[in-house]
């Protein structure tokens, strides 16, 4: 089985290529997923670098594109790839080496979010009560892993890094906005004014299509500026 | 080399990790905290089923009960004053995580969903009890995106993507930091630290089949072991019972706890043999032990008979997806098919270290001294699976290990606290502090030929599941000592190609072996040494538990391969102590 996969050590190389691998067919066995070839081309030639962790799709550390659309290569089954598979680091993200990229202005984008309960009121001896409907508004937002495949495949988020939230802080936001328990709603709107952290966002659904949980960050994000707009009248 | 000096450093991001972080922020004490992942990428996040606490919320209970499940899963091997400390403080721990936002599942009352879970008995081992809070069947990566969200809130200061190497301490044994290494650029830096806290989750990567992710390697264990801390009951090491067969992906507890049960070869319910009351709900070293007994006799499922079925499509595709939304979308990944319909092949699987550093109650981490058993070492803290309070003891219920990152986080947080008020001032680091670490360093940067990392990894995970399994016996384990020895001396010869400064993975993986190691030659020389069986530890050559020679802690010491041995504290805080009975459920 070949492969295609971007390399670059700053600490080597002058400019990045692709390099050429090949697995034995024999190696390959049914149901294997990508990140199981990855580590055995990784046996091959131990300077090939990506980060790996769960190997089950929970802690969002491989995620890459391949053959051009990202993924998690975990829950990437490789018969379910055209080859030879090409594969590059997350798109439009600064390489540190090889699949590896610098994901710290995704993480300051999450952090802007405010991903955490404001609740001013004083804490109940007991949990705050909230009925399973209200639970329910949180199923399919909680679940993110923070894998950067959705804001790493959005257009506005490649132009605007610094400026628009990107798909995953804003699914965050309305995570937060949707809890029955957050009492913040006006301040999170107010964060979200202007034409940048919230209106960059032009309905691509890049983020809709590569999320590897089946998540809905357009929805959310329609969501949230629905809030906005009831608010203004 | 970089110097950087904090309160407190922590080792490790998970939920022990981050809970300590978040009380010590919260009291304002200068926190960093060092992880070799993004901290939502630390193992807390693959833990489902859920968290175990007296609330009563569906049907009566209360701590007591929560506490003597605990001592008797733990096959008496647990001490009764933590046990107590964890079950009284669990529903306030739970508590805390629903006002930190954690989104637990909900009952029509509104309040925290509990489930069913193995090993838990309402009335001191009467009917089956509700006690496993749960958020669906995804609840550690729920508390632990809440915990670094509440981190995040609170400002701690977390240095990602920091390997740690080696502890610090000076001459009188004090702990004062550690050398960490900047994996982005392999820079090494000093931590300085008024006191240290391990949390660097357990060892599951010591097994060739596992549910454990790939970062699992021991790194706190094997750094306490060369700081000369002996590790406790490393032989006491949980196989889960459903690991998907061949795979190892989880599949929760909670799945039986909705109504899941397994079957044989022969299409029976067989855990009715093994546990006539609590059938698929006694606890893990039972239903594992059932299991692998079952394929040894020829029972079991499939074309090479190596499995058995987990049964899930009774309950209904509504309940399923509800309840189990994580796992079935694990199942339909790997192995498509939807549990809804077709029952999962499962087999015992390797998932959690009960042993590890030695602590008391606050998280200090305490070793013999003279006369004493349990002498706190100053500046140095353990928690979560790193740690061995012991409340787990020979076996570890379902639903106590996030338990347990809660409660002894927070406990040593706050132990810390009081410290810090003590302790005005860091102690002067000796010169030479960093010296064992970059020596470690230098190591990997020789240039040579010689072994792989990643084959002699392979023959180390081989060995280990060959010769310390689920069932073991004398002669097996003195092999698979020697077999742990000899790969020892052989990664004295192995090399690496890659010398780059940029996040090497060659390198880290190279000091995660060296870690492994050193925890494997404890697990092994401990199962070796424990001539009984009780718990997760099954010898078949000594079959019985012998509370005569044995109701008493290891300690495996890598100096001279020594062990030691402690008693266990059966002695409660405020309740009579539950005195070892004949184990049934």
């Amino acid at each position: 089985m070949k492969f295609s996969i971007y390399r670059f050590d700053p600490d080597k190389d002058a400019k990045p290529y692709m390099q050429h691998f090949e697995l034995e067919e024999s190696c390959i066995r049914p149901g294997m997923m990508l990140l199981d070839a990855l580590l055995l081309l990784k046996a091959q030639d131990e300077s090939l670098s990506f980060r790996r962790s769960c190997q089950e799709g929970v802690c969002g550390s491989d995620g890459m594109n391949i053959n051009g659309r990202n993924g998690l290569a975990c829950i990437t089954q490789l018969t379910s790839l055209k080859k030879p598979i090409e594969i590059r680091p997350l798109p439009g993200m600064p390489v540190i080496r090889d699949l590896v990229v610098d994901l710290e202005q995704f993480y300051r984008q999450y952090r802007t979010a405010k991903p955490f309960v404001i609740n001013e009121e004083p804490c109940p001896e007991v949990e705050r009560l909230q009925s399973p409907e209200q639970r329910e508004q949180l199923d399919g937002l909680y679940e993110c892993i923070l894998c950067a495949c959705c804001s790493t495949a959005c257009p506005s988020f490649w132009w605007n890094p610094d400026k628009f939230l990107g798909p995953a802080a804003l699914l965050q936001s309305w995570r937060f906005l949707a809890d029955s328990r957050d009492q913040a709603t006006e301040e999170r709107l107010s964060d979200l004014e202007g034409p940048f952290r919230l209106f960059r966002c032009h309905t691509i659904m890049n983020c809709v299509e590569v999320c590897p949980k089946g998540l809905n960050p357009t929805r959310a994000i329609g969501r949230i500026k629905e809030l906005m707009v009831k608010r203004g009248l | 080399m970089e110097k950087r000096s904090f309160d407190t450093l922590i080792i490790g991001a998970g939920g022990g990790g981050l809970r300590a972080a978040l009380q010590l922020s919260q009291a304002e004490a200068r926190v960093a905290v060092v992880s070799k992942v993004f901290p939502t990428r630390s193992h807390t996040v693959a833990a489902q089923g859920g968290v175990n606490a007296a609330l009563a919320n569906v049907l009566p209970d209360n701590w007591h009960w929560h506490m003597f499940d605990t001592v008797k899963g733990s096959d008496y091997l647990g001490d009764q004053d933590a046990i107590e400390y964890m079950c009284r403080a669990a529903p306030r721990a739970v508590y805390e995580l629903e006002h930190f936002g954690v989104p637990f599942s909900r009952l029509e009352t509104g309040k925290i969903y509990q489930r069913a879970f193995g090993g838990q008995s309402r009335d001191f081992g009467g009917e089956q009890a509700v006690r496993t809070c749960a958020a669906a069947d995804r609840t550690g990566h729920a508390i632990l995106h809440s915990l670094y969200q509440q981190n995040i809130h609170a400002r701690t200061h977390f240095f990602d993507e920091y390997f740690a190497m080696e502890l610090v301490q000076n001459q009188d044994g004090y702990f004062l930091g550690a050398v960490a290494m900047n994996i982005a650029d392999g820079e090494p830096i000093l931590i300085e630290a008024k006191t240290t806290i391990l949390a660097t989750g357990g060892v599951g990567q010591l097994f060739r089949t596992n549910t454990n992710a790939l970062v699992n390697t021991g790194d706190g264990m094997a750094m306490a072991l060369r700081a000369g801390i002996p590790l406790q009951d490393m032989e006491f090491f949980q196989f889960h019972p459903t690991g998907i067969a061949g795979k190892g992906m989880l599949i929760t507890e909670g799945a039986r706890g909705e109504g899941g049960y397994l079957l044989n070869g022969d299409g029976e319910r067989f855990m009715e043999r093994y546990a006539p009351n609590a059938k698929d709900l006694a606890s893990r070293d039972v239903v594992s032990r059932a299991i692998a007994t079952e394929v040894r006799e020829g029972r079991g499922v499939g074309p090479n008979r190596d499995h058995v079925l987990l049964k899930l499509d009774h309950l209904g595709a509504d309940i399923v997806k509800k309840r189990l939304p994580g796992i079935r979308d694990m199942v339909m990944t790997f192995l498509h098919t939807d549990p809804a319909d077709t029952p999962i092949p499962v087999y015992p699987t390797a998932h959690y270290t009960m042993g590890g550093i030695p602590t008391d109650r606050h998280g200090q981490v305490v070793v013999p001294v003279q006369q004493g058993a349990e002498e706190p070492v100053p500046g140095l803290y353990a928690v979560g699976e790193c740690a061995c309070v012991s409340v787990h003891g020979a076996n570890r219920l379902g639903g106590n290990s996030l338990l347990d990152i809660l409660v002894f986080g927070r406990a040593a947080a706050n132990h810390v606290i009081e410290q810090l008020k003590e302790q005005r001032y860091h102690q002067p680091i000796p010169g030479d502090a960093a010296d064992v670490a970059l020596e470690r360093l230098a190591r990997w940067n020789r240039q040579g030929k010689g072994e792989s990392i990643a084959a002699l990894r392979a023959q180390l995970t081989k060995a280990m599941e060959d010769h310390c399994g689920v069932f073991r016996n004398e002669d097996v384990l003195q092999e698979g000592q020697q077999a742990v020895l000899a790969l020892r001396e052989r990664l004295q010869d192995a090399y690496i190609d890659d010398h780059s400064q940029v996040f090497n993975t060659a390198r880290i993986e190279a000091m995660e072996l060296e870690n492994l190691v050193d925890t494997a030659l404890a697990t092994v020389s401990s199962a070796l040494a424990r001539r009984e069986s009780r718990g997760a530890h099954s010898r078949i050559d000594y079959p019985e538990r012998d509370d005569q020679q044995w109701l008493k802690h290891s300690l495996f010491s890598l100096e001279d391969l020594k062990m030691d041995y402690k008693p266990v504290r059966m002695k409660p805080l405020t309740v009579d102590s539950f005195p070892p009975k004949k184990r049934t459920y």
